[in-house]
């Protein structure tokens, strides 16, 4: 009986994998002391498919359709970043009406993300007309996407070297009609939680990131710019049309959780900004490159100095360097809802990938959530796991 | 023969007042599911009967006959026990509670502290709940809700003392009939700190939002009543509204003057005289409960360590204020 009687000061606590507010299934061991969280730790990988393996015994082309299910939210700028890193290793020009397609299409697929994104962060903090409204937006959205791709969710509407179909008047009328409407709603989001004191008191000084841990943990997109960290691959490495259209990248200023919605609220707003430009600016033209349909895999070898001492060293064996010799590889990153997408692919000179590696945004994002929740309470991991914004799909791959 | 004359009367009341509250709580979740389907732009129940009328029927006829799961390593007898506590402990509140003039099934001069006190008691099932769950979402879950109830029941006790001090009586109807005195017929007005307390420790001690952390769907999955599936899970539910009209029912007597209505309205317009009190009574409770369902709305939940300092610094210190203004008032005029 003696040995029975244990003194329990902390709980253990499974958040996860299914539970409401970890956003997909990631499980989150906590160790707790009352409510207060002692420690937390992550453990992902319970959606894990293997993209990544799968993708190198497809083709190019046939890896598209796997993009789309790494981040089903914004399934579009998947795509994206995955034709825009072949394109990069073929050398294929898009034409210009194809780029501010995809422009138009990725910031829909940022507002779609985002929408979800305010929706469940709401409903996690216990908003829940906010969720409502923010679907309801998104329906509208989807029925875009449906209008041109056919698809809703996971569309696969990129192709390398352009887009797979043209746009009509009829979606471009519609789509401006919504960028019009848009701003209003997102006001209406506001109007909902923005100056409610609850809201403010669950959010502001909760879950800080400084701008430096921020860069430390390799953390992007909003939730980096939310520290006022003025990083954006849209300004800084510009793909498809982001270079001819005029916007702005909000930034935060404490790196709270209130500082990462705010910034999100305000990308809405830039957002729809952007599809404006692109339906004003929207050039006629082919939607897709002339070679895109021939395209033929780079046979130059990786560029190495044969002189390099180290690569000499590592690899003393002939074969092993020569072997190493018949590859090139590219590395092309896109800014997705949740921050640098990059896709990194390593070329044999065949048809299919030799290999693919992908830098899930998400992935990163995950890594930081025991950073937040250590020492804070059991409702502020709900916060922080919200405010970080993750997609399980990417994150697991 | 006296005693079995009364007895007889006090069955057939509580009989009908049980049948009666039973249909208003299933009226209540059709309600809730209404307004707030309105609130969020969409229809709530439509299918069952015209306009969905017929949804509660249906839920309870659902809630019954859907498999009651124990699961093996809980505490089965508490594990049982514990909805009926919350149950039991919600109905006998209304005992006390006046609806109209004379419409009681017991007038008690004690009446306000034995509400109070009852109310309190549905904590135990709660808190059973969670314990013998043995799960530890229903464990924390039952934790926060004690420690919530006892912070807020003071502050609910203390609001109402200036009630107290004004009517000079715990018996409700007495609280009612002083209103009466008035000719703001209200002690909505000399006690609406007292009002505003009572309001929000109202919203805490039925687990409502902004305060519903001991379910907190998205971080304790539900809370205490995870492990409850069916007819036992109903009754939790049961329980909740219930707590709420009682509440509703509690701010309708002791701040807004129960079935009467501000006899200076009466004097303007003695139309209003005619109408029955039971109306009267009836409209201000569900103006209460329609508070409860459009916070639910609006608002998003606080954290239990804010909840906690709101009980304790803000509401508990106003209350306390309130009782000393009015006791000055009280001596002095």
């Amino acid at each position: 009986m003696q040995n029975r009687v244990k003194t329990v000061k902390e709980l253990v606590v499974n958040m996860g994998p299914q539970h409401p507010a970890t956003h997909g299934v990631l499980r989150l061991v906590l160790e707790l002391e009352g409510e207060v969280i002692k420690k937390c730790t992550p453990y992902i990988g319970y959606l894990h498919r293997g993209v990544e393996k799968l993708s190198e015994d497809l083709t190019y082309v046939q890896s598209l359709p796997l993009t789309d299910r790494l981040d089903y939210l914004s399934s579009m700028v998947n795509n994206v970043g995955f034709c825009i890193a072949v394109e990069k290793l073929v050398g294929i020009n898009v034409p210009e009406r194809a780029k501010f397609i995809r422009t138009m299409m990725s910031e829909m697929a940022r507002i779609c993300s985002h929408l979800v994104w305010i929706a469940t962060h709401a409903l996690d903090i216990g908003a829940m007309t906010v969720f409502l409204y923010a679907m309801r937006d998104r329906e509208s959205l989807l029925e875009l996407f449906e209008m041109v791709t056919g698809a809703r969710l996971t569309v696969s509407y990129p192709r390398v070297g352009g887009v797979r179909c043209d746009v009509d008047n009829e979606f471009l009328d519609k789509l401006y009609k919504f960028t019009e409407e848009f701003p209003g709603k997102v006001e209406e989001y506001e109007t909902l939680i923005d100056r409610n004191r609850v809201w403010l008191k669950r959010t502001k000084g909760v879950g800080v990131i400084t701008a430096e841990e921020a860069i430390n943990w390799g953390l992007t997109g909003p939730t980096l710019r939310g520290s006022g960290v003025y990083y954006d691959v849209r300004k800084f490495f510009p793909y498809d049309a982001y270079d001819k259209v005029d916007f702005e990248v909000p930034i935060g200023k404490n790196g709270d959780i209130y500082d990462r919605y705010r910034c999100r609220m305000l990308e809405f707003r830039q957002s729809a900004k952007i599809i404006k430009q692109c339906i004003q600016k929207l050039p006629e033209g082919p939607i897709l490159a002339e070679n895109a349909l021939r395209i033929r895999m780079p046979e130059s070898p990786l560029k190495i100095d044969k002189k390099d001492i180290l690569f000499e060293i590592y690899t003393e064996d002939k074969q092993i360097q020569e072997f190493i010799q018949k590859f090139t590889e590219v590395y092309a990153s896109v800014e997705s809802p949740r921050g640098e997408l990059g896709f990194y692919i390593v070329c044999d000179s065949s048809s299919k990938p030799y290999r693919m590696r992908v830098r899930a945004p998400s992935f990163v994002h995950a890594g930081v959530l025991p950073k937040l929740c250590e020492g804070s309470l059991v409702a502020d991991v709900i916060a922080n796991i919200g405010s970080v914004d993750i997609v399980l799909g990417e994150c697991d791959r | 023969m006296k005693t079995l004359y009364i007895i007889l009367v006090a069955t057939l009341k509580t009989l009908i007042y049980f049948g009666i509250l039973m249909l208003h709580v299933a009226y209540a979740t059709y309600a809730e599911r209404k307004v707030i389907g309105h609130i969020q732009l969409r229809l709530g129940p439509m299918v069952v009967g015209p306009h969905g009328l017929l949804q509660p029927i249906a839920d309870v006829v659902k809630l019954i006959f859907k498999e009651d799961i124990i699961p093996i390593k809980v505490d089965k007898a508490i594990f049982r026990i514990a909805p009926l506590i919350s149950l039991s402990a919600a109905l006998s509140t209304f005992a006390v509670i006046p609806v109209n003039k004379n419409w009681v099934i017991a007038d008690i001069n004690v009446g306000l502290l034995y509400v109070i006190g009852i109310a309190g008691i549905g904590t135990y099932g709660i808190i059973f709940s969670g314990w013998s769950s043995n799960s530890k979402y229903a464990f924390l879950g039952s934790l926060r809700s004690a420690a919530q109830m006892i912070s807020y029941e003071v502050a609910l006790g203390l609001s109402l003392v200036g009630v107290i001090l004004m009517a000079e009586s715990f018996n409700l109807t007495e609280i009612v009939n002083k209103q009466g005195e008035y000719w703001y017929g209200m002690f909505l007005f000399p006690q609406i700190i007292g009002y505003f307390v009572f309001v929000v420790a109202m919203l805490a001690e039925t687990n409502r939002l902004p305060f519903d952390l001991p379910e907190a769907e998205t971080e304790l999955v539900a809370g205490y009543f995870v492990e409850y599936s069916g007819i036992r899970f109903s009754l939790f539910y049961l329980a909740e509204y219930l707590a709420m009209f009682c509440m509703s029912a509690l701010a309708t007597i002791c701040f807004w003057g129960g079935w009467t209505i501000p006899p200076v309205l009466i004097k303007a317009l003695p139309v209003l005289g005619f109408v029955p009190g039971i109306v009267w009574f009836l409209l201000k409770v569900y103006f209460h409960i329609f508070l409860f369902l459009w916070l639910r709305g609006t608002l998003p939940r606080y954290r239990y360590d804010q909840l906690m300092a709101i009980g304790w610094k803000v509401l508990i210190p106003l209350a306390l204020f309130n009782i000393v203004i009015t006791s000055i008032f009280k001596y002095y005029l």
